[in-house]
């Protein structure tokens, strides 16, 4: 009961880290029409930057600044705003593929960066002597494990609400508005490049916080965990909940992320032990087989999108995920 | 350092096949294709089969040619996998991105593309295993072109260098001469005015498909040839192929091919000041520094 109940606990944490990143996603694709392609890097950032900064002095690599927590994950959300700032300004005033090409390549390159360079990261061993905040008072059982959920639960809160207002305000009729249309909103005086590249950063902010938040639950970051299939996963639960909708990207990130590991477990169960190295490989095609069948039957999402005609009348129509 | 630029020159002729029919489809269709690499990955794998069954059913086929590694049955093989892995290139197309497409949404299709990439390079590891093989056990005497510097080239890579550009040139005579290339390049430049003008656009898009599979595919033979074959190679020519055709400007078919050639002397000239470790990152280096200072591209087309 125990087992099952902190399993349980451990799951939710996961899918809830998640669903920050999913929202970020939301944000730039679901709102604005942005294609990233490099959400692992994002995360990776926060994940890394966090642990660097909040982590205790290790030899043979940077780190251990031992900050106080909220400093050291702010310090992470800082550095993927960074590498966000960098990869937007290149590329959001070119055509879209540029984005989607540089955001991957970022997402090449730092995983790259990440398992060779000892002095930064720690190398293919991944970063250690991180203490997780708070874990001398509390312990590091069960009950540890339920408050730290009820702390990213609070934060995925939070994120929510900040979007759902973001989203609502002007700044994000501006949003869909340069989606929609950019040369109209251009036409009105907007600068389409610059709210883009807000958008942009403010995403990744969201998701190198999710990578923060992962590598504290784990005290652990490793070139593992930003491999690109993390991208896609992200990718499937927000097309899975339907890309503009935040509580779609919510509820998709927790079905997803159950079904990953649903399928997971299953084929370390059943299939014979000679097929186990190619369970990746299955899971693999089922994550592209889930995004492109999505993409060609149902679009919209579960969850579709539900946007408000400003004029009289207030039609209601399928969002055009673009 | 000169054996860098030869190497580099070699693979780049690879990554220039690639990067043709790269440009041509996010030209023509106006997407970035993540699974054309993959598409690569096909063709080796294709080439592997039908090298095999022709090497069985007519054992002279296995014979060596001359100080190649490579065999009649495999030079066979690669016309039937360029036809094999065009054909590919038209059913994904059919499958999946004429149907997004149709709905006019250009970035699904870029997202659909890393599904597409996704399932491909999986279930070739599914079917073929995830280790690596290689066309020719035996290892072929490289050629000494120099003693002091000493230069190593291997007679596969001159065959495989000779053969890309063979191609590239078939490739410029058919746009520049015919009055299917001229169709093709009039789609390219206009394709509402091409259509007034009689030309087929669903044919154009077919043929765009087609010259893209096929090059991808000879692309992926020369790369199993003179490397070896994996079901990564989609994988790990991703960025080189997409720094290539940013190199030489989207939609410049001679920009890639030039891009192609950079790209690869580039990548093997950074290993001279990286450690080897980092060259999955050069290509991203290549498109940043790309994007800062001439985004259109070294060879930008005044269309691109």
């Amino acid at each position: 009961m125990i087992g099952l109940l902190s399993y349980l606990v451990f799951f939710a944490t996961v899918a809830t880290i998640l669903a920050i990143a999913v929202l970020g996603l939301n944000l730039q694709w679901g709102n604005t029409g942005l294609f990233n392609g490099g959400v692992a890097a994002f995360f990776g950032a926060g994940a890394y930057g966090t642990l660097i900064l909040g982590g205790t002095p290790q030899a043979g690599h940077l780190g251990g600044f031992a900050m106080p927590y909220p400093l050291a994950l702010l310090g992470g959300m800082a550095v993927a705003a960074a590498l966000a700032w960098g990869v937007g300004r290149l590329t959001l005033k070119l055509r879209h593929d540029y984005l989607a090409i540089a955001t991957f390549g970022v997402a090449v390159a730092f995983e790259n960066v990440m398992r060779n360079a000892e002095w930064l990261s720690g190398g293919a061993k991944g970063l250690r002597g991180f203490e997780r905040p708070l874990q001398e008072g509390i312990g590091s059982g069960l009950a540890y494990n339920a408050l730290y959920l009820a702390f990213v639960a609070s934060l995925l809160l939070l994120t929510y609400l900040f979007l759902e207002r973001l989203v609502s305000s002007p700044f994000g009729r501006l949003l869909r508005a340069i989606r929609e249309d950019e040369e109209a909103a251009r036409s009105l005086g907007k600068n389409p490049a610059k709210v883009r590249l807000t958008a942009f950063v403010t995403g990744s902010v969201i998701m190198g916080m999710a990578g923060g938040l992962y590598a504290t639950f784990y005290a652990f970051v490793s070139p593992q965990d930003v491999l690109p299939i993390l991208t896609f996963q992200i990718w499937a639960m927000l097309i899975v909940g339907g890309a503009g909708n935040n509580r779609g990207a919510i509820l998709g990130a927790f079905l997803m992320w159950g079904a990953w590991t649903a399928s997971g477990w299953a084929l370390s169960r059943h299939a014979p032990v000679e097929a186990q190295i190619y369970a990746g490989s299955i899971q693999y095609v089922l994550i592209g087989s889930v995004i492109v069948g999505m993409l060609l039957w149902r679009p919209q999402g579960l969850f579709p999108e539900r946007l408000v005609v400003s004029q009289s009348g207030g039609a209601t129509r399928p969002a055009p995920a673009k | 350092m000169i054996q860098h630029l030869v190497d580099g020159v070699l693979v780049g002729a690879i990554y220039a096949l690639g990067a043709i029919g790269l440009t041509m489809v996010m030209h023509m269709l106006r997407f970035a294709n993540f699974s054309h690499a993959e598409l690569l990955s096909v063709g080796a794998y294709a080439a592997l089969v039908f090298e095999k069954l022709f090497s069985a059913l007519a054992p002279p086929l296995a014979a060596k040619i001359g100080p190649l590694s490579m065999s009649l049955a495999l030079a066979l093989a690669v016309l039937v996998s360029m036809a094999i892995t065009a054909a590919t290139a038209v059913l994904i197309d059919k499958l999946v991105f004429k149907r997004i497409r149709e709905r006019g949404e250009e970035l699904s299709m870029v997202f659909a593309s890393f599904g597409v990439a996704l399932i491909v390079r999986n279930v070739i590891g599914l079917v073929f295993g995830l280790g690596t093989t290689l066309y020719s056990r035996e290892i072929p005497f490289a050629m000494v072109l120099s003693l002091d510097p000493l230069i190593l080239v291997r007679p596969d890579q001159i065959f495989t260098l000779s053969a890309a550009l063979l191609l590239m040139v078939i490739l410029h005579l058919v746009l520049s001469r015919t009055t299917f290339g001229y169709s093709l390049r009039a789609v390219a430049e206009n394709p509402a005015l091409a259509q007034i003008a009689g030309v087929n656009l669903r044919r154009i898009v077919i043929a765009v498909w087609v010259i893209g599979g096929g090059l991808a595919a000879a692309a992926g033979v020369f790369y199993g040839l003179t490397n070896q074959i994996t079901p990564m190679i989609g994988r790990d020519l991703l960025m080189p192929v997409f720094a290539a055709t940013i190199v030489g400007g989207i939609g410049s078919i001679y920009g890639a091919a030039a891009g192609g050639f950079l790209v690869g002397l580039a990548a093997n000239l950074a290993l001279v000041i990286l450690p080897s470790g980092y060259s999955p990152s050069v290509p991203f280096l290549i498109i940043l520094l790309v994007l800062s200072f001439r985004p259109s591209g070294i060879f930008a087309s005044e269309r691109a």
